[in-house]
């Protein structure tokens, strides 16, 4: 059994220092293939917040009486059902963007994302901090993916927030903005901008790390170097 | 020692990539020559703006990535992805189309990978590639050739005015027509092929403003042959397996398919084999690698033309044989003198001790 973190570590590993989009590189299907426009992206970060809250606090909750060897199955079982409740709600409240989204909602089953925190975190912790590790990540992942809709909408359509109304209802209606009349730049519509748009924003995570890095041994100039091979849990020093 | 001075004067040293860059550049002056006699300035703003913004993109991304600007520069090599992208373009393109096109040309297919020498792709037909599937409007609008459009034909201000992007994309598709591919690609279903020229639905004589500029291409092509800047394995491996794809086509179905003729000369195959398919970055290295590499090439686009959803496909062959010359290189390695023996003599021993 591992230590328990601190709630503020848990909480930076999963909107930045291990975010499961652009450090992970996880759940990239859906990632790529809904982020084309802010409501889709939104709809499909919203229901997998959800379901990954539910699955890290049903598999906190169950941690003890689930032996190693049944473990995957068990949390497939507890995602799936998840996944359902929110495909039902979506279905039940948000039905033009349910259909939108179409494959994408059952398929968040499949996000490796939700997969590795029940595994790698909240088998092994308790309640409080395994719920909130599932929030950050949702949110981290929720964050990358609403970004990358919003910069797919605006640069691919020249619109932002068009459709809104499929998620939050009539009162939303009014919410799109046209920046660029008459721009159809297809290739970030298509999934390969997404790929591209992606690229860029790892790209941006890792210079924003660097120029953070370099300022803190500017400041403590005597700390020995992080190692920089890739680690799923915890560092090297 | 005698051996450390043996004879030279058998072996070439290779030319520096700034000299094989600017012959590359020489090589394109007949084609672009013809292709502005017959389609007007556009083609001109069209090079003349896709190399400027070549050179300082890819000053720019040096200095971003804090690598030597001037010596790198100096190899001219941005120069010649934007000469040859701005050959491809339909002529007078708007100035956003190219800028768009050469930011993915220099700055993501070639500056992102490590810059020349390190890019897996053809850096102009990347940009070239990203505009076909992201314009399919302005990239389709072909200018008829000037000859046969007379007094009616684009002024030099005008074509400045479509440069600027301030002519509206109705005038646009007004003055100009679609390739020959284009528009045989395009006829009717039920239309034979002898009753599409027999209608000549282009105006008379395109057909040969596209043989003539394929032939100018095909003369820039012959002179890079000569001054050995590239092998002849990729251009006429590639030629020859479109001809002889075309002609099974040709040969299943004469009522309905383009003569081998018509796709070795009415499209940008003659272009592509001589100054696309060769770039010595992204293209397959060996001998035999090449052959393989440039027939590649030539059955995807004849694959792709009469079946796929673009009437010309250049850009995707190279691309997707790209592609493959990782796994190319990896077969067809020249074996390296004395090699062979070695490995059978360990092959040998194996069997001595099985024994």
């Amino acid at each position: 059994m591992t230590d328990t973190p601190a709630l503020g570590e848990v909480a930076r590993n999963g909107l930045w220092s291990n975010n499961p989009a652009l450090v992970q590189l996880l759940g990239l299907c859906p990632l790529l293939a809904v982020s084309s426009t802010v409501v889709n992206a939104l709809g499909l970060a919203l229901a997998t917040l959800l379901v990954l809250l539910g699955s890290n606090l049903a598999v906190s909750l169950i941690r003890h009486q689930v032996t190693p060897t049944v473990r995957l199955p068990a949390f497939v079982m507890i995602i799936a059902a998840f996944v359902t409740c929110a495909e039902l709600l979506m279905a039940a409240y948000t039905f033009e963007l349910y259909r939108i989204l179409g494959i994408f909602i059952p398929l968040i089953v499949t996000n490796c994302a939700i997969l590795g925190r029940a595994e790698a975190f909240a088998s092994r912790q308790p309640l409080l901090p395994s719920a909130t590790d599932g929030l950050m990540t949702g949110l981290g992942f929720g964050a990358v993916l609403v970004l990358l809709g919003a910069l797919r909408e605006l640069f691919g359509q020249g619109t932002l927030f068009t459709g809104m109304d499929l998620l939050l209802g009539p009162a939303a209606a009014g919410w799109g903005i046209t920046v660029f009349p008459d721009l159809d730049f297809l290739f970030l519509v298509l999934p390969p901008g997404a790929f591209f748009a992606t690229g860029l924003l790892i790209a941006l995570k890792n210079v924003i790390d660097d120029r953070l890095e370099r300022r803190r041994r500017a400041r403590e100039p005597d700390t020995p170097r992080e190692s920089r091979r890739v680690r799923v849990t915890g560092t090297i020093r | 020692m005698s051996l450390m001075h043996a004879d030279q004067s058998t072996s070439r040293r290779p030319a520096a990539t700034a000299a094989v860059m600017g012959w590359l550049l020489v090589a394109t002056l007949p084609g672009i020559a013809t292709l502005t006699w017959h389609f007007g300035w556009g083609v001109l703003t069209n090079v003349a703006c896709a190399a400027a913004l070549g050179v300082g993109l890819e000053a720019a991304m040096l200095r971003l990535r804090r690598r030597p600007v001037a010596p790198t520069l100096a190899d001219n090599s941005a120069l010649v992805a934007g000469v040859l992208l701005g050959a491809s373009l339909p002529p007078g393109s708007a100035w956003w189309l190219i800028l768009i096109g050469m930011v993915a040309a220099v700055v993501v297919a070639k500056q992102l990978y490590g810059g020349l020498g390190h890019n897996p792709f053809n850096p102009a037909m990347v940009g070239y590639a990203l505009l076909l599937v992201s314009f399919p409007v302005p990239m389709s609008l072909w200018a008829a050739p000037t000859g046969l459009v007379g007094p009616e034909a684009l002024t030099l201000g005008e074509v400045l005015r479509q440069f600027a992007g301030l002519v509206p994309t109705e005038t646009l598709d007004a003055l100009s027509g679609a390739t020959p591919l284009d528009a045989f690609k395009h006829k009717p279903a039920g239309v034979m092929a002898a009753e599409f020229w027999a209608g000549s639905p282009l105006p008379e004589g395109a057909l040969s403003a596209w043989h003539q500029v394929a032939l100018a291409w095909l003369a820039g092509g012959l002179l890079l042959l000569y001054k050995r800047i590239i092998g002849w394995q990729i251009p006429i491996a590639m030629l020859a397996t479109l001809t002889l794809v075309a002609a099974l086509f040709y040969g299943a179905s004469p009522s309905h398919q383009g003569s081998p003729l018509f796709h070795l000369l009415g499209g940008a195959a003659v272009f592509g084999a001589f100054f696309i398919a060769t770039d010595p970055v992204s293209a397959a290295t060996s001998r035999r690698g090449k052959l393989l590499y440039g027939a590649g090439i030539g059955a995807l686009v004849m694959l792709i033309r009469p079946l796929g959803a673009y009437p010309d496909a250049v850009a995707f062959a190279v691309l997707l044989m790209n592609f493959a010359v990782p796994l190319i290189d990896y077969y067809t390695e020249p074996r390296v003198y004395g090699h062979a023996a070695a490995r059978r003599g360990i092959k040998a021993e194996a069997g001595e001790d099985g024994r």
